[in-house]
């Protein structure tokens, strides 16, 4: 039966090929139009052009958007560490208020502020129809304040001048004192009067105290190093009585060696701290004598107001309107400098964010190792090994849909699944002698960067399915006619000839994964990590310990902290430095692939 | 049963105003009436017997039998899609890879059966070259390409490989272009060096037996030349089994022609007669173009 139709099928093919039939009907069809509309006269449809006009339009307007909030983002990210100049407001009130001034913008004036102005400007301010102009002030001084920030109004203002010996100093705590520096002493004798010499004496005295600023920080590493001995060894003690019993000679061996250990330790920690507070007395002796727009001593902490700034205290300051435009970069750049190389400082609002550099990056890194190979052995065997069938159609919309599952579901199950079965399991089996504390039973790196894979697997899944159908049969064909076998045609031709489109799929869920916050905040993100999860304490990598994220600190510095208005400049920054880095794992990413697909580009066809 | 009966019906159904009664008697209802007896007295390294192959519920291949002499070259000539590819490809058993193929009859590569259960098909392929249509390198290097089928093996004496490379690629009259770009990407070689590439791939291994498909029908004539001298300077060395639309190619390259039509082996026999003096009148009309 089934013969006879191919009989028939390819009876007509040989007597009267289509091809010689529909140039001709094509041919009179156009000779047709032509005759019936001139020669120029084609619809604008038939061209195609409103279309033309429609995508072109639709692409601008996602063009524009994504521009515009780069745009915002960048503009404002780059400019938060500007040393801008500060203004000495006088209010009519005679109240003076000194700081940058912010932004200002137009506001409509409540009657009953109204009500209590002045003549004249009340006049004016009803002329305008209500509406009136305020600046936002970043005065500083928030120990005496409690703010960091003033509205002040525009008819309240009498005048303002730019006063010279203004000076801006950002300090360890309490954020940045604005106010005028009087003089700077040494055991309360004051080592120059001649306001010029202050910014060279200053940088002085102030470059000494970062040099033992240092000091203190290296032997406080040291501190730091003696208290994981010491609590290595008493986890010995407790591992040993575990295993052994505490009756046992095992046990007593251990702890005899751990307290001896235990003296010879605490001597050296009694030497670094009696040498850290020898540094501090010698800071001690130098202060700074600042006074604000009021003529209020900014003190060294709001409990003695009468005892001045330490210099050690002042991380940066400098005399805001003498500064010359080269002193201006250098600050600007050290202020980068810190930002991108140092940790943070006043619950997250001041001081670098080199903790969460580090973490996203580690984070997107273990993610992409880990989802590479799963989303790319995943697709393999749905697409080479599986018989195309319903179940396998099942297994791929399934895969798709859950990309449309909200992360947050992802981090719940995150932090059931890994953090608790697993890493509770872990927990009994590797560490018991630390047990009630959790090592791996908790949030950390590696169960976020697990997460996150799990989140982003179908990126990488669909990708790779499709890099993989891609490969031309022929290629296939002719590795099996040289007799390799299927996973050697897989392994040598399939795999390298995909790998491009592989990478684009890894490239995407980098992207996504690195910008995911919600799952983070279950399964291993925190506020403050100032440990960093590698260091030089075998085994370098530890990815049980939580750990800090830029998406995370945009959250928690916005709208987190105790005045948010104070963190706004850093979340633009740490936005633009989060999708810096993002752009640059992607910039890496798409370099290799580059190289890749010129090596398997066809050059002649 | 039902098989017999269309044989029987299709010089009707198909030529019902060319068919000449006269010569038309012998189409074949068994191998032995179509295959010259000068075939037969070669000694053949791969033969094909009975090979009957469907697409599914369509037959492609009807009964084909036909010894393929050792040391020649064979030419496969026939209208498009009458089953030239499918029988070249179920030499080396490529059409596995098609779902819903299915198969009856059975080939012998001297002696071994191809189409058993038992057989290692991989194993199989190793003793076979192909080269197809289009020309087809791997995403890799035209030194690696060469040696492919060395490396799956697990080769890697640099000396054999080197040796191999060489070799090949002189016979595939590729070397003097290729000698001094061999770790280049072979995609970046034209078209026609690709497909030389591609033999000289086909060959690395040893084949018992070569098999072509339209080998030249992308290339452009100097190509085409250099690749029929190719073709012409393996024969006794190699066993070529080709499949070619250019008849002027068959009659240049080929010891032996066979004919197909619509999955039949029509008629087989050496080139000489079956060109100047062919048996049966569709082979006379497809030579001379009068369809197909
Ligand atoms: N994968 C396939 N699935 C179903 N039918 C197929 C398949 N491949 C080939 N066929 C059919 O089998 C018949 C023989 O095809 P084949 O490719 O062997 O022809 P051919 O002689 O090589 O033609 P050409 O000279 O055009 O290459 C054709 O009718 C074709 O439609
Ligand atoms: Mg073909």
């Amino acid at each position: 039966m089934s013969v006879e139709t191919g009989f028939l099928f390819s009876g007509p093919r040989v007597e009267m090929p289509p091809s010689e039939i529909l140039p001709v009907a094509d041919a009179s069809a156009v000779r047709n139009s032509r005759k019936r509309k001139g020669p120029r006269s084609t619809q604008l449809a038939a061209r195609g052009e409103p279309y033309v006009w429609l995508m072109g339009s639709g692409l601008a307007i996602a063009t524009l958007m994504i521009l515009g909030l780069l745009f915002l983002v960048f503009y404002n990210g780059i400019s938060t560490f500007w040393p801008k100049r500060i203004v000495e407001f006088t209010l009519i009130d005679g109240a003076k208020i000194l700081g940058e001034v912010i932004r200002s913008e137009r506001y409509q004036v409540s009657p009953s502020e109204l009500a209590g102005m002045s003549a004249e400007s009340r006049i004016r301010i009803t002329a305008s129809g209500g509406w009136s102009r305020r600046y936002l002030v970043r005065t500083g001084n928030y120990d005496l304040y409690g703010d960091d920030f003033k509205w002040v109004v525009e008819s309240q203002i009498a005048g303002r001048a730019l006063p010279l010996n203004v000076w801006l100093i950002e300090r360890m705590e309490w954020g940045r004192a604005v106010g005028r520096l009087q003089k700077l002493t040494r055991d309360n004798i004051p080592l120059t009067r001649n306001s010029d010499e202050f910014y060279r004496i200053f940088s002085e005295v102030h470059g000494v105290a970062i040099d033992s600023k240092k000091k203190i920080a290296r032997l406080q590493d040291k501190i730091g190093a003696l208290n994981y001995a010491l609590e290595n060894s008493r986890l010995a003690v407790r591992k040993a009585s575990l295993k052994y019993g505490d009756e046992s000679t095992q046990h007593k061996a251990v702890a005899e060696a751990a307290a001896r250990e235990e003296s010879r330790l605490t001597k050296d920690f009694e030497r670094l701290q009696a040498e850290i507070a020898s540094i501090r007395s010698e800071d001690g002796r130098f202060r700074a004598y600042v006074f604000d727009a009021a003529g209020t001593l900014i003190p060294e902490r709001p409990s003695s107001p009468v005892t001045p700034m330490l210099v050690s205290q002042i991380v940066r300051a400098y005399p805001a309107n003498t500064l010359t435009l080269l002193k201006r970069i250098q600050v600007y750049l050290s202020r980068w400098v810190e930002f991108l190389t140092t940790e943070p400082r006043e619950a997250n609002t001041e001081g670098g964010v080199l903790p969460a550099i580090f973490g996203t990056f580690m984070m997107t890194l273990i993610m992409s190792l880990v989802v590479a190979p799963f989303g790319i052995i995943a697709a393999l065997y749905l697409r080479e090994y599986a018989r195309q069938g319903t179940l396998v159609s099942a297994v791929r919309i399934a895969v798709n849909n859950l990309a449309g599952v909200p992360s947050i579901v992802f981090g719940v199950f995150g932090l059931g699944f890994f953090c608790y079965v697993i890493g509770g399991r872990l927990d009994m089996l590797f560490f018991p002698e630390k047990l009630p504390a959790p090592t791996f039973g908790t949030g950390g790196i590696l169960w976020a960067s697990l997460t996150l894979a799990l989140l982003t697997v179908p990126v990488v899944i669909v990708a790779t399915e499709e890099a993989l159908a891609a490969v031309p049969r022929s290629m296939r064909e002719g590795s099996y006619a040289c007799g390799a076998s299927k996973w050697q045609t897989i392994w040598r031709i399939v795999l390298p000839r995909a790998t491009p489109g592989i990478m684009t799929g890894i490239i995407l869920a980098m992207a996504r994964g690195a910008g995911e916050v919600a799952p983070l905040m279950l399964t291993g993100v925190v506020k403050l990590a100032p440990e960093l999860p590698f260091d030089s304490h075998f085994p370098f990598f530890h990815l049980n310990r939580s750990f800090m994220h830029l998406g995370f600190h945009i959250f928690d510095v916005g709208f987190q902290s105790r005045n948010s208005e104070a963190g706004k400049p850093m979340v633009f920054t740490t936005t633009l430095l989060l999708i810096a880095l993002v752009a640059l794992l992607n910039i890496v990413a798409i370099r290799l692939r580059s190289r890749l697909i010129k090596r398997f580009k066809v050059a002649h066809f | 049963m039902n098989n017999t009966q269309i044989v029987d019906e299709s010089p009707v159904t198909l030529f019902g105003p060319i068919a000449i009664p006269g010569k038309q008697e012998p189409v074949s209802k068994t191998a032995q009436t179509c295959t010259d007896p000068e075939v037969l007295r070669e000694k053949p390294v791969l033969e094909i017997e009975h090979f009957d192959l469907w697409y599914g519920t369509t037959q492609a291949l009807f009964d084909v039998t036909m010894p393929i002499p050792s040391g020649k070259v064979t030419a496969l000539i026939g209208p498009s899609g009458c089953g030239k590819s499918t029988l070249i490809r179920s030499v080396n058993r490529l059409n596995d890879l098609i779902d819903g193929v299915r198969y009856a009859g059975d080939m012998r590569l001297n002696g071994d059966t191809i189409y058993s259960p038992r057989v290692d098909v991989i194993e199989l392929r190793k003793r076979m070259g192909m080269v197809f249509q289009k020309s087809n390198p791997f995403p890799m290097s035209i030194y690696e390409n060469v040696i492919y089928s060395l490396r799956i093996d697990g080769e890697n004496r640099k000396n054999v490989l080197d040796e191999t490379v060489e070799r090949c690629l002189k016979s595939a009259a590729l070397w003097d272009e290729a000698k001094d770009r061999l770790d280049e990407s072979a995609l970046e070689l034209s078209g026609g060096q690709q497909q030389r590439l591609c033999i000289a791939r086909a060959i690395a291994a040893d084949p018992e037996v070569l098999l072509m498909d339209e080998p030249c029908s992308a290339l452009d004539p100097i190509a085409t030349a250099k690749v029929e001298e190719l073709i012409f300077s393996l024969r006794g060395e190699y066993t070529v089994l080709i499949v070619t639309h250019n008849m002027q190619q068959a009659a240049r390259v080929s010891d032996f022609t066979a004919f197909m039509y619509l999955g039949r082996l029509l008629e087989y026999g050496p080139t000489k007669t079956l060109f100047v003096n062919p048996s049966l009148k569709q082979t006379e009309d497809y030579m001379t173009g009068r369809f197909g």
